[in-house]
């Protein structure tokens, strides 16, 4: 760090107005819910919080899994393994990190009134075999361990019992502590000030156990929450990167000075799913006609993503028919294949099962959520009115939206999924697919229960040998394909845009590293 | 009894002046072919921008049809879900133009019954009722919307928002404003209380109620008259701030102020058209109303005269 710093000092010496070469100030649309780690499961927040607090194994910039406050790992018995914790880590308030660290942390995110408790499923104690070493144990054999630990992250043990804050708070439920404004994390970045939906700021912690490949002093974070006005930050200069960037503006800030676009595939699916209960939410006939597999293939027929991929997304999406992206561990190509458009075997369909006129259904969406997520409903109403159906659409800011969606209060319904942080079909067979009950099925279309998919679930959870996991992985997977339960749409493109002095690694995962950032002048 | 109607008021001082008047003549020129275009809406649009089976993504983002690239069956273009902008203006209008008459008869109607009430009686109700209006109208107008608006979203199930979505603005416009009638009608009604006419009318054993409607309300009505007329672009200015604001009319309904949200966000992508028409629309309409407005305001001031 000291000859990083007599680098970039060096190097901006040379320039009278230097001063702020290290800064970067970046914009998003929305603020963190708060800095507690364990207070929320939004990917967002989790990244920003990342750059102040550490887990035990982080991902890289191409998304490897490598050690960070454990140096290793060995599995001992099948439910218990044993981490080696790095020496020399202190906390940004001076206190040395060791295994009381760890095992208050952990069992601070799994207690039952944590909200990340699923992120970090089957944990059952933290055992401190000395100072620098902690045995996790488990309900049973963990293939995904270490991607669940990426996102755990450490907290010192004494910090939180000084401020009264070992017991977990709920963001979303609007819970409050004095780790939701104060930080105290063994990361690349200290907290400086915070204000809340108005200014974050963080500076370079120089006892940062890692050599950092980063060059900044200072990081200024203000969530900007126009789409115009972030764009218009962007170009007049008082702002170094925005994410995300609106997609139709891409030509406009690729053709200004001094700035660009960054583009790529993301890892996020967005896909719709259909309810499969005993009757619709807004429905104008008897029942629940979804539950005739030839209704969803109709629905699916009549959607026309490439269209909306040219037109809403302008070129930028990457259509799927699989509901992981090619990135993600369980990917297959075969599964990647979607229903053509085809209005007319639609309505074919729907004739086939006694709807020749169609029927009236909720068609449920986000409006802040995805990227032109009400956008691509309004088109997607369009094309299912033209080929025979009458969907409603309801558009909603997200907080609505997704209580819904946990309700069944939803017909046809969108939802993103990127597998974050485990970057693994289990994820979607867990989460999506398998029949609700316990940690399962929290999304699961109503209605919708698949034996073999839940038998195969189950017994992935627990497999260790990769090459079987996959192929089971791939059968559930190829038996949700064909029961249409979800419609999958597109990968949605991450959109960043920077100044052009601003080098920074774009992940799959689309989240914003910067301690991988360098500002040139 | 129509001939002699017509032929009085073609020979009074109003048309006289309305006659003299160019803005006059021009402003309400505008206003007729606004409403008739408005009134007729669905005859005029090529394409109903409600119905979503119309809407094809494919013409989505087209220019005007004189523009390069426009195509001639959307003349002023479309936006990015293909809704036809000459057609959504068109219906736009209309619902800028319902909210902008329901709310100003609201404002109006409880206006003037407050300040007849509060003039002819006097003591505490006069009091209690220009002390809330005291109070309104420390507030920005448009703070005090937002007020009702919110509250009357607050109260509504989600699901209701977009039904009831005209009804709450109509609402909200016309609470906030109903004073500057209030006060105007509680003037004019202490001044007309005391002249003989309605002394005559008392004597004769009428009830209050029936001076203030038979007697005090029609000698009141021509400053209400000028006030609704301005009050009118302020209403249509008032609703489009809220839509643009995105507590107005949904964008699956759009209102004029919500077609210039809508193109407010491709400001930066060069699909200009989307912003540019409605809110010339707009400007046009607000301006010949508060020019009809002023000439109106003018023509009955006898002191002007």
């Amino acid at each position: 760090m000291f000859r990083n710093l007599l680098m970039t000092a060096a190097a901006v010496g040379c320039l009278a107005a230097g001063a702020s070469a290290e800064t970067l100030r970046y914009a998003t649309a929305r603020d963190i819910y708060g800095l507690d780690p364990h207070a929320v499961t939004d990917s967002f927040t989790n990244i920003f919080t990342h750059h102040i607090y550490e887990p035990l194994v982080r991902y890289d910039a191409d998304l490897n899994i490598e050690p960070a406050l454990a140096t290793s790992w060995e599995v001992i018995e099948p439910n218990r393994v044993r981490f080696t914790l790095r020496e020399g880590v202190t906390f940004h308030g001076g206190q040395t990190f060791d295994a009381a660290d760890v095992q208050v942390s952990l069992m601070r995110a799994v207690d039952p009134r944590s909200p990340l408790r699923g992120n970090l499923p089957g944990l059952t104690a933290v055992e401190i075999v000395d100072d620098m070493t902690v045995d996790l144990v488990l309900e049973g054999p963990t293939p995904l361990l270490n991607n669940y630990l990426t996102n755990i992250f450490i907290l010192d043990s004494g910090w939180l019992e000084e401020h009264g804050a070992t017991a977990p708070i709920d963001a979303s439920q609007g819970e409050e502590g004095y780790t939701t404004n104060n930080a105290n994390g063994t990361g690349p970045f200290m907290l400086e000030s915070r204000r809340p939906d108005a200014l974050n700021v963080m500076v370079a912690y120089d006892g940062w156990w890692d050599s950092p490949e980063h060059n900044l002093t200072r990081i200024e974070h203000s969530p900007i929450g126009s789409d115009a006005t972030r764009v218009a930050a962007l170009l007049s200069g008082e702002i170094d990167l925005i994410e995300p960037a609106p997609l139709q503006d891409a030509p406009r800030i690729d053709n200004a000075p001094g700035v660009h676009m960054m583009q790529n595939p993301g890892l996020r699916t967005i896909m719709m799913g259909i309810n499969m209960g005993e009757s619709l939410v807004d429905g104008n006939v008897e029942g629940n006609p979804f539950q005739d597999l030839r209704v969803r293939e109709a629905l699916y027929h009549a959607v026309n993503m490439e269209l909306i991929r040219d037109r809403i997304m302008r070129g930028n999406s990457r259509v799927t028919g699989s509901l992981i992206a090619p990135q993600v561990t369980g990917y297959a190509e075969e599964m990647d294949e979607r229903l053509p458009y085809d209005p007319d075997r639609a309505r074919a369909l729907l004739a086939e099962a006694g709807y020749p006129d169609g029927f009236a259904f909720n068609l449920n969406c986000p409006n802040d959520r995805y990227i032109n997520d009400a956008a691509i409903c309004q088109a997607m109403a369009a094309m299912m009115a033209q080929a025979g159906f009458e969907p409603r659409l309801v558009t909603e800011p997200r907080q609505i939206h997704f209580q819904r969606v946990d309700n069944h209060e939803v017909d046809v319904f969108m939802l993103g999924w990127a597998t974050l942080p485990m970057l693994d079909g289990f994820s979607v067979l867990s989460a999506m697919l398998a029949t609700p009950g316990g940690e399962y099925g929290t999304f699961t279309p109503a209605g919708y229960s698949n034996s073999r998919i839940d038998e195969l679930t189950q017994s992935i959870a627990v497999e260790v040998d990769p090459e079987h996991r996959l192929e089971m992985m791939h059968e559930a997977l190829m038996a949700a394909r064909d029961d249409v339960v979800w419609m999958p749409l597109h990968q949605q493109p991450l959109s960043w845009a920077v100044r052009d002095t601003v080098e920074i690694p774009q992940p799959a995962d689309g989240l914003v590293r910067l301690w991988y950032a360098r500002v040139t002048d | 009894m129509a001939d002699t109607t017509l032929s009085r008021a073609l020979d009074s001082d109003l048309f006289w002046s309305f006659r003299n008047s160019w803005t006059a003549r021009l402003s309400s020129l505008v206003l007729i072919s606004l409403f008739l275009a408005a009134a007729l809406a669905p005859v005029l649009a090529t394409q109903d921008p409600y119905d979503i089976s119309q809407l094809f993504l494919l013409d989505s983002e087209l220019p005007p049809m004189w523009a390069e690239g426009g195509d001639p069956r959307y003349i002023l273009g479309t936006d990015q879900q293909a809704r036809d902008l000459y057609s959504s203006i068109l219906y736009g209008l209309r619902l800028s133009l319902i909210v902008g008459f329901a709310s100003v008869a609201l404002a109006a109607a409880l206006g003037v019954s407050l300040g007849l009430l509060g003039g002819f009686l006097g003591g505490v109700v006069d009091a209690t009722i220009m002390r809330v209006a005291d109070v309104l109208l420390s507030f920005p107008a448009i703070l005090v919307a937002l007020l009702v608006n919110g509250i009357a979203r607050g109260i509504l199930p989600p699901e209701q928002h977009a039904d009831a979505a005209i009804w709450v603005l109509i609402l909200a416009i016309g609470l906030t404003n109903w004073v500057q009638y209030a006060r105007t009608v509680r003037g004019s009604t202490m001044v007309e209380r005391n002249k003989e006419y309605v002394q005559a009318a008392r004597i004769n054993g009428v009830s209050g109620i029936g001076i203030m409607i038979h007697h005090i309300l029609p000698n009141v009505l021509g400053p209400v008259l000028v006030i609704a007329t301005i009050n009118l672009g302020m209403a249509v200015l008032t609703e489009a701030t809220l839509s643009f604001l995105g507590v107005g009319m949904p964008a699956t309904q759009p209102s004029l102020g919500t077609l210039i949200r809508i193109g407010n966000e491709y400001l930066f992508s060069g699909l200009w058209w989307v912003v540019i028409f409605p809110s010339v629309v707009l400007v046009v309409l607000v301006l010949a109303v508060n020019l009809l407005g002023d000439w109106l305001r003018d023509a009955l001031n006898p002191k002007l005269r």
